[in-house]
């Protein structure tokens, strides 16, 4: 660590981490409600855990790509953080706000909470992933305001380098297609095409500026390998990803109303798609491979390359099986959606910021890399982790599969319900591979703790 | 890459290829503003049972378990065109008669909703299953 207010960081990956751990246990109890419907019914209802599911997900990455700012950028620009008092006050109020919305969901019934936090002022709530309350959702932006603030003001005063300026374009890219979440018209074709401007043009649009530089600033320090290099390739990657990404939105618009244009446009630009997140593996392994120093954190290595790897997979392959209009008719709304977004959630986000906490947490603690042993431990999470979401996402493919076959094609459909009965064998198995990822994510936070023999920083 | 392809130029490519493919999804956004009217079933607003259904529908987290025009959770029945699968007195009779209580099925909450709250969602469902969705889905069933 070069500067010491790269250490506020450090509060923003164990937030991060602590909700990590609260999105895979809710998530394992809809897991099982999807074989035992009535498991936790009344308190918890499925939508209930959903919501906390997706929301701890989308806050903690948050939180994650905030502390991997706060690291990077400092030391990218070569220059103090201009406020890390107003870092650490941000972090509390964002981690406030978190637990009081969680608690909100679980506490009332979503319709009172509605009422309590004034909805019909300003009404925001009840669209997939922006469930948050009105307030909540100005508290983001109140916080995302002072972080960009912060940060900008660190940038302007330091050198401005390929790294720290894409991810500051992501950042206020991020913040700006926020407010499309105020955007809430009575007419639903609308309210439902501008909902993506939020959730796509975040993650396949300003998020992968995002994952592209804090991948980059890893890779340079593992590797060694020349800045100039380096920067190329992220600009050469995130040129792919917007040129794809952006018309690419058009992949979301066959169905709800839109006009039919957008098959095409959609089509053709979202199968492009998946060239960014190749790109992105061939940029890391070639990265190491040319390496110009032994770097004694292998273990933020090995999470970079598989950045790279299930990225690819996640986003780029099962985007693409789904993507085209002719297949997306007979698998929109499916289990197929369902596998391909948690392993793209998983191989691009959850393990770009895992892969920035892995590098910097160390240092933090005033070492280079953690000992042997804690390394170790730490590999074999990555492993649990990531075979666990490969199967959770063949399972959910195979009964995407079923689901679509029985429901869809069939010249005698079944209903919703007799489909999903007939594949809870798939479903069972699933729940299987998620226990598995949870021992993953007890086994990465054991590896925290894991003392030996360690260099100093 | 080789030493003539330069970070410049890479950073000018990035530049230029993100603001055009922004333009261009703008251009693309512009025609379908166009095109939706005729589409959306958007004169069906002026009635305020439909604007009151979809409050309705959003403030009791509707799209957690369902799907609506194939978005949402994947965890209870697209809803998209209930309406013309069980029409609207199906509607209100589920939704009144819910949690089944049935053991080990998937359960619907109760929402106390009066009968002038049903009629309203019944109004926002049929606006919803009347959108010209190019035909999708496939079959009645969702």
């Amino acid at each position: 660590m070069k500067y010491t207010s790269q250490a506020v960081a450090k509060p923003y990956f164990i937030g991060a981490m602590g909700l990590f751990v609260a999105q895979v246990l809710f998530g394992l109890i809809m897991g099982l409600q999807y074989v035992i419907g009535d498991f936790l019914f009344p308190h918890i209802p499925f939508n209930v855990a959903r919501m906390v599911h997706t929301n701890a997900l989308i806050v903690w990455l948050l939180m994650g790509f905030m502390g991997s700012a706060y690291y990077l950028v400092p030391e990218e620009a070569e220059t103090e953080l201009h406020s890390p008092k107003l870092a650490l006050i941000l972090f509390w109020v964002f981690l406030i706000a978190a637990a009081l919305t969680v608690i909100g969901y679980l506490a009332v019934p979503y319709a009172t909470l509605a009422r309590i936090t004034g909805n019909d002022l300003l009404p925001t709530m009840g669209r997939e992933f922006l469930e948050q309350p009105t307030i909540t959702k100005i508290g983001i932006v109140i916080v995302a305001l002072g972080f960009l603030y912060n940060l900008s003001m660190t940038f302007l005063k330091g050198r401005k380098t390929a790294i720290n300026t894409v991810l500051m374009i992501g950042l206020w890219g991020l913040a700006i297609f926020f407010l499309f979440s105020f955007y809430n018209p009575h007419n639903l074709v609308k309210d439902k095409f501008y909902w993506w401007w939020v959730v796509h043009l975040w993650v396949e649009g300003v998020w992968e500026l995002i994952l592209g530089a804090i991948l980059a600033f890893v890779l340079i320090k593992v590797t060694g390998v020349d800045r100039e290099v380096i920067e190329k390739w992220l600009y050469v990657i995130i040129t792919l990803a917007l040129v794809s990404g952006m018309v690419g939105t058009g992949h979301h618009y066959f169905w709800i109303g839109a006009p039919e244009f957008w098959q095409w446009w959609g089509s053709v630009f979202s199968a492009l798609e998946p060239v960014p997140f190749f790109a992105m593996t061939l940029f890391a392994f070639n990265m190491v491979n040319r390496r110009r120093r032994e770097h004694p954190n292998r273990a933020a290595t090995l999470w970079a390359l598989g950045t790279g790897v299930m990225a690819f997979l996640g986003a780029g392959v099962w985007g693409f099986l789904h993507t085209l209009a002719p297949v997306n008719f007979y698998t929109h709304g499916t289990q197929i959606t369902a596998a391909h977004g948690h392993m793209a959630f998983y191989g691009a986000y959850v393990m770009v910021v895992i892969t920035m906490i892995s590098y910097s947490m160390p240092l933090m603690r005033g070492r280079a890399a953690n000992s042997n042993k804690a390394q170790v431990v730490e590999m074999w999470a990555f492993w649990l982790m990531t075979v666990a979401m490969v199967f959770i996402t063949l399972f959910l493919t195979a009964a995407g599969i079923l689901q679509v076959w029985l429901q869809r094609v069939s010249d005698t459909p079944l209903g919703f319900m007799a489909t999903q009965d007939q594949i809870s064998l798939f479903y069972w198995m699933r729940e299987v591979a998620g226990v598995v990822f949870l021992i993953g994510v007890v086994t990465y936070l054991v590896s925290f703790f894991i003392k030996g023999e360690e260099r100093a920083a | 890459m080789s030493s003539t392809f330069t970070t410049s130029a890479a950073r000018n490519i990035f530049y230029g290829g993100a603001v055009f493919s922004f333009l261009l999804f703008l251009a693309l956004t512009f025609r379908t503003e166009q095109v939706l009217p005729q589409r959306d079933q958007r004169a069906q607003l002026d009635n305020p049972q439909v604007v009151a259904g979809k409050r309705i529908w959003e403030n009791n987290n509707c799209i957690g378990c369902h799907t609506l025009l194939g978005e949402g959770a994947y965890f209870a029945p697209e809803l998209g065109n209930v309406y013309k699968r069980r029409g609207p007195d199906f509607i209100k009779a589920w939704i009144k008669g819910q949690p089944t209580g049935v053991p080990g099925r998937r359960q619907m909450p109760q929402f106390n909703l009066t009968e002038q709250e049903l009629d309203d969602m019944v109004a926002f469902l049929k606006y919803a299953s009347e959108i010209n969705t190019a035909k999708w889905p496939p079959n009645i069933e969702g």
